[in-house]
């Protein structure tokens, strides 16, 4: 951690204020230096590693689909965002595209709080509002999580640089995993290219375990694995959807009945003092 | 000339369906950035959908009944992602530990059931 600077006491503070001592923008040798950093933190990260492999199983069921090299990689550059693109694959030559669109638009709304929880910690004054576009479309699940992990160890003026470099790194593992695994499943035989194809869904269980660190988060993804193939079983249509909906909601419905249950539980303790 | 507009369109496919449905989240973002924050109720409830959407999305990778993994026996597959997740919890919830574990176990069971 040697090339992560901590921040100095009171820089932010000023930044908050408002006063004369504004942090200068770093010159550019030096934010591009930051970057660098940012790209070295990506390396060293465990989701470097899991993101290739990730990856690789996605390029090679591109590869099984029907699409092309570059399209793959152009998907990971713009979409950045494993479920969404996982989606893309499996149904955007079967699916009907609005449908599509909607099962896509509904897996990414994760990213609506990521990026408001994010953006706060890299504004000062001098930060225009296209400055943030960059870090915007970077944030996904990986970089958001390494990124509220070190961006508070450095000083305020480097955060954006240091974070494109971090998302660029780990969108670099993203594409040469893509890669790879679309050359490999062009040669390998059908049921290893198969098997390539399960750390998709292994990343998809581990990290989501790994985050879910609250109730809602635990009971919304263990639902959803319940009510998915009941939903299939069906035969309705928009299946995620409808998973999403059902399961989303019951969780949510319990974890608000259990916030009820503690004020309430405060408020009895309370009256008896009174 | 046709093959570039035979190309055209899976490429504008992934801009207005793919792109464009995914990255609008993140400038709502951005642009509600002062306005939010992740403990507002209806954020809670929509990370919920979101969350059981992606289990959803596994469910359906794993159970799949078209496509390549079905290939893979269903309980190979199952025990693979059983395998994965134990190994997961055994190593303190480590990513890497558990992916690699799911992977190694696909593909064992892939191998033994080929051969």
């Amino acid at each position: 951690m040697a090339n992560v600077s901590p921040a100095l006491p009171g820089t932010s503070l000023a930044a908050d204020c408002g006063m004369s001592v504004v942090p200068e923008n770093p010159p550019p040798h030096v934010a591009f230096q930051v970057f660098l950093d940012g790209i070295g933190a990506a390396v060293r990260s465990v989701f470097f590693y899991v993101l290739i492999g990730n990856y690789v199983g996605m390029g090679a069921l591109a590869h099984e689909v029907g699409f092309s090299f570059w399209w793959m990689a152009l998907s990971t550059v713009l979409v950045w965002a494993a479920p969404a693109q996982v989606i893309l694959l499996s149904t955007l030559n079967t699916a009907s595209l609005w449908e599509v669109a909607l099962a896509v638009t509904l897996s990414s709304v994760r990213f609506l709080p990521m990026v408001a929880a994010l953006l706060p910690t890299m504004r000062r004054p001098g930060v225009r509002q296209r400055n943030l576009l960059l870090p915007m479309h970077l944030t996904a699940v990986s970089v958001w999580v390494e990124g509220m992990r070190l961006l508070p160890l450095m000083a305020v003026e480097r955060r954006i640089a240091f974070y494109n470099g971090l998302g660029t790194g780990l969108i670099s593992g993203a594409v040469i995993g893509g890669a790879i695994g679309f050359l490999l499943a062009a040669r390998l035989p059908p049921l290893l290219a198969a098997g390539l194809l399960f750390f998709t869904p292994m990343a998809i269980l581990m990290s989501s375990a790994r985050n879910a660190r609250t109730l809602i988060d635990g009971l919304a993804f263990a639902l959803g694995l319940v009510v998915a193939p009941i939903v299939a079983a069906q035969k309705i249509g928009l299946d995620l959807m409808w998973t999403g909906l059902i399961a989303g909601s019951i969780a949510y419905t319990v974890h608000r009945l259990r916030e009820a249950k503690k004020a309430n539980k405060k408020a009895r303790e309370r009256k008896p003092a009174t | 000339m046709s093959a570039t507009l035979h190309d055209l369109g899976p490429v504008l496919a992934l801009l207005l369906f793919g792109f464009l449905p995914n990255e609008v989240w993140r400038l709502v973002g951005l642009m509600l950035v002062h306005g939010l924050d992740e403990r507002s109720q209806i954020i809670v409830w929509v990370r919920a959908v979101a969350t059981a959407m992606l289990a959803g999305v596994l469910a359906q990778l794993i159970l799949s009944t078209s496509g390549p993994l079905s290939s893979i026996p269903l309980s190979v597959r199952i025990g693979a992602a059983v395998l994965g997740f134990v190994a997961f919890l055994i190593a303190k919830r480590s990513v890497f530990a558990g992916v690699l574990t799911g992977e190694a176990a696909i593909l064992l069971g892939t191998y033994l059931l080929g051969a």
